[in-house]
C-alpha cells in the first residue's frame, strides 16, 4: 500500500494551497462577518478550472481523478470551509450527477457552462417535511405534453441565490414510493423557480443557503435525468460520492483548528512557560492530531476506492462520519486550548467551530451514516 | 521568440531546517521542497513574452530526481518542454559548474532570451546566472524588475538599491529575475495534467562531455549562534539615547 501522494496531486496540493493562501484567507473572516458570497473567488477558481475538476476535459473540465479532487476541497476548506462546501456541492452532486447520469446531450448541454463556473449548480433533493426521511419528497412533477410541471418547495439549499443548474429530485408516481421520484436538469431560471431569502446560520456564512419555491416551472422533456421513478436510487448514489467530499471538507477544518491550536499554545505563556509544556493541552493536541490522521486515511481511502470503481457505501459513511465528529471535535478543543481569546471573533478558531457543527448534519446526518454503515455491517 | 528558462528544486523557506547529524549538509528528509521562488518570477516573465510574441521556453534544469516536481511545476504554468541533467557526479557540483553544464545544455539550441532567479533560496549565491552569461558570450542584467521585449532587444529595469536602471540588451541576453518583476501564475488543473505530457530531455554530465568539477569546496555547516536576549535600557531619555548609539557604535557595530 503506497501512502504517499504521486507528483502530479502533490503540485495540485501545492497550487490549491498557494491559491487559498493568497485569494482566500485574507477574506474569510470578512466574507464570514458580513455573510458575502464569494463571487471574485469563484471567478478567480473558475480561470484554474476548480469548478470543473472532474468534469472531461472535452466539456472544459479538468478531469482529474476523485483524490485530487478531494484534496482541493480539504485545502479550500482549510482557508474557509463556505467556499469548499460550494465548491464541493457545484463539483460533486452538481456537474457529478450529470457526468453519471446525463446522456451526451445532456453533458454536451450543461457541462461546459458549469464547468467553467458560468452556472452554478445545486442539488434539489431535501424539502421542509423531507431531511433524513430523503424519501418522503411531497414535490410533485406532473407530465404535461413536451415535459412536467413541477411544484413543490426545497429547503436548505446550498447556492440557492446563485445556482443556474439544478439536480432536482420530485415525484413524478405518486403510487410508487420511493419508485415514483425522478430526476431533472432544471434550468433555475425557468419561469415560477424562486429563491427565498438567506437561511441566518450558525456557521458557513459566505455561503448560500436558502429556500426555492417551484411554482407551476416546466421542464421540458429532454431534461429528465436517468431513467424515470430512479431519482431515489440516482440521489443515494450521489450521495455517496457527496460524503467523501463533505468528510474532505471536514479534514481541512480540522486541520486548520489543529494548527491554529498548535500555533497558539507554542506562543502563549502562563506559569513562566509556554502552555504547550503542559501535558494537559499536549494531550488535547495529541488527541486532535491523531484523529485528523485518521479522518485523512479514511476520506483518501475512500477516494481512491472510489476511483477505482469499487463499492464505497460503507468506507463513504464511515469517513464522512468519523471526519465530520473530528472537525467538530477538533474546532472545540482548538477553542478550549486559546482560552478566552478562542471565544473571541478575531481569532480564527471562533468561526471553524461554527462552521465545523453542519458537517454531522447536512449530507446526511450522522445518524444516518450509522444506518448506512450498519445496514453494510450485515 | 525561443526562452530558456532555469528552475531549481529548493527547501520551503517556510520550513525548519535541520543540519544532518555530522554536519555535512542539510537534512531534506521531509522537508517540502518547491520551485524556487526567484524562478517563479522567471517562469511567468518568459511565459508572457511567449504569449505576448509568438514562440517557446523551454525549462531547464540540474539536480536529483525528484527536482522533476519543480520542472512539473514549470510546465505547468505554460512552458513547451525541459532539458534537465540527472547525474548523481553533478551532485556536488558549485556555481561555476553549475553555469558550465547549464551552457553545454542551453547551447545545444540558439535562444533569444535566458531567463532565471537572481538567486536561489538555498544556496544565496547569486552567481548562476552572470556565471552562465559569461559562459555563453550573452549580456546581462541582473535584479530585474520590468521586462519589455521588442523584436532584436529587450528593455529592462534593475533594481539597483533605491534608483533603477533602465538597460537595453540584445537578443541573445541574460536576464536574472527580481521580487516584483510579475506575479506568477498558479498553474492551473488543466496545465497540471498536460505537464506530465509535455516532453522532457534528460541528460548526463558524459553526454555534455564535462567533467564534474567545482573550483568551490564546501567544507561544512554550522548553525549561526542563537540570538541573545535584548537589552532593555533604562533612565532618562536623553540618557538612553547616549547609552544607545554608544552600543549600536562599539557593540553591534550597525553604525
Amino acid at each position: 500500500m503506497d501512502f504517499e501522494l504521486n507528483e502530479q496531486q502533490r503540485i495540485i496540493r501545492k497550487m490549491v494551497r498557494d491559491f487559498a493562501t493568497n485569494e482566500i484567507t485574507p477574506l474569510a473572516d470578512d466574507l464570514d462577518r458580513n455573510k458575502e458570497f464569494p463571487a471574485d473567488i469563484l471567478k478567480k477558481a473558475a480561470a484554474l478550472s476548480l469548478l470543473g475538476v472532474r468534469v472531461p476535459p472535452e466539456y472544459g473540465g479538468a478531469g482529474l481523478d476523485m483524490l485530487s479532487y478531494i484534496i482541493v476541497l480539504e485545502e479550500i476548506a482549510y482557508a474557509c470551509a463556505s467556499t469548499a462546501v460550494i465548491l464541493s456541492v457545484h463539483n460533486t452532486l452538481g456537474n457529478g450527477t450529470i457526468m453519471k447520469y446525463g446522456t451526451d446531450a445532456q453533458k454536451e448541454a450543461w457541462l461546459p457552462r458549469t464547468a467553467t463556473g458560468e452556472k452554478l449548480g445545486a442539488y434539489l433533493l431535501t424539502e421542509p417535511g423531507a431531511g433524513s426521511d430523503a424519501a418522503s419528497l411531497a414535490t410533485k412533477a406532473e407530465k404535461v405534453a413536451d415535459g412536467w410541471r413541477v411544484n413543490g418547495s426545497k429547503a436548505f439549499i446550498t447556492n440557492g441565490a446563485h445556482c443556474g443548474c439544478g439536480i432536482l429530485y420530485a415525484v413524478t408516481d405518486s403510487a410508487a414510493g420511493t419508485k415514483g421520484i425522478s430526476a431533472f436538469v432544471l434550468d433555475m431560471q425557468s419561469e415560477g423557480v424562486s429563491s427565498g431569502p438567506e437561511e441566518k446560520k450558525m456557521g458557513l456564512n459566505a455561503s448560500s443557503t436558502t429556500m426555492i419555491s417551484l411554482e407551476d416551472v416546466i421542464i421540458p422533456e429532454e431534461n429528465l435525468l436517468g431513467e424515470e421513478g430512479r431519482g431515489f436510487n440516482i440521489a443515494m448514489e450521489m450521495l455517496n460520492a457527496g460524503r467523501i467530499g463533505i468528510a474532505a471538507q471536514s479534514l481541512g477544518i480540522a486541520r486548520a483548528a489543529l494548527d491554529e491550536a498548535i500555533r497558539y499554545s507554542a506562543e502563549r505563556e502562563q506559569f513562566g512557560k509556554p502552555i504547550n509544556r503542559f501535558q494537559s493541552i499536549q494531550w488535547h493536541l495529541t488527541d486532535m492530531a491523531t484523529d485528523v490522521e485518521a479522518s485523512r486515511l479514511l476520506t483518501y481511502r475512500a477516494a481512491v476506492d472510489y476511483e477505482a470503481g469499487k463499492t464505497i457505501i460503507k468506507e463513504a459513511a464511515m469517513a464522512k462520519l468519523f471526519a465530520s465528529r473530528t472537525a467538530v471535535n477538533c474546532a472545540e478543543k482548538a477553542v478550549q486550548v486559546h482560552g478566552g481569546y478562542g471565544y473571541i471573533k478575531e481569532y480564527k478558531v471562533e468561526r471553524l467551530f461554527r462552521d465545523a457543527r453542519v458537517t454531522e448534519i447536512y449530507e446526511g446526518t450522522s445518524e444516518v451514516q450509522r444506518m448506512v454503515i450498519a445496514r453494510q455491517l450485515g | 521568440m525561443k526562452i530558456a528558462v532555469l528552475v531549481k528544486q529548493v527547501a520551503d523557506t517556510a520550513a525548519r531546517i535541520e543540519l544532518l547529524p555530522d554536519d555535512s549538509g542539510v537534512k531534506l528528509d521531509g522537508v517540502q521542497m518547491v520551485l524556487n521562488p526567484y524562478d517563479e518570477f522567471a517562469v511567468e516573465e518568459a511565459i508572457k513574452i511567449k504569449e505576448q510574441k509568438g514562440g517557446e521556453v523551454v525549462v531547464f534544469n540540474i539536480g536529483p530526481v525528484s527536482a522533476d516536481e519543480a520542472v512539473k511545476t514549470a510546465l505547468a504554468m505554460g512552458c513547451e518542454r525541459a532539458v534537465v541533467l540527472r547525474d548523481d557526479a553533478a551532485a556536488g557540483l558549485d556555481a561555476c559548474g553549475i553555469a558550465e553544464a547549464l551552457s553545454q545544455m542551453i547551447k545545444r539550441e540558439e535562444f533569444d532570451l535566458v531567463l532565471c532567479g537572481k538567486q536561489a533560496v538555498d544556496s544565496d549565491t547569486h552567481q548562476v546566472g552572470p556565471a552562465l552569461a559569461e559562459k555563453l558570450g550573452f549580456p546581462a542584467a541582473t535584479f530585474i524588475t520590468s521586462c519589455a521585449a521588442g523584436d532584436d532587444s529587450v528593455v529592462v529595469g534593475r533594481d539597483a538599491e533605491g534608483i533603477t536602471e533602465t538597460l537595453e540588451l540584445k537578443y541573445p541576453a541574460l536576464l536574472s529575475c527580481q521580487k516584483g518583476l510579475n506575479e506568477p501564475r498558479y498553474p492551473s488543473l488543466p496545465g497540471i495534467m498536460q505537464a506530465a505530457r509535455k516532453p522532457k530531455d534528460t541528460l548526463t554530465l558524459a553526454d555534455l562531455g564535462m567533467e564534474p568539477r567545482s573550483k568551490v569546496v564546501v567544507k561544512g555547516y554550522s548553525t549561526p549562534p542563537p540570538r541573545a536576549e535584548g537589552k532593555v535600557l533604562t533612565g532618562e531619555i536623553p540618557d538612553q539615547v547616549k547609552e544607545l548609539v554608544q552600543l549600536l557604535r562599539n557593540e553591534a557595530r550597525a553604525v
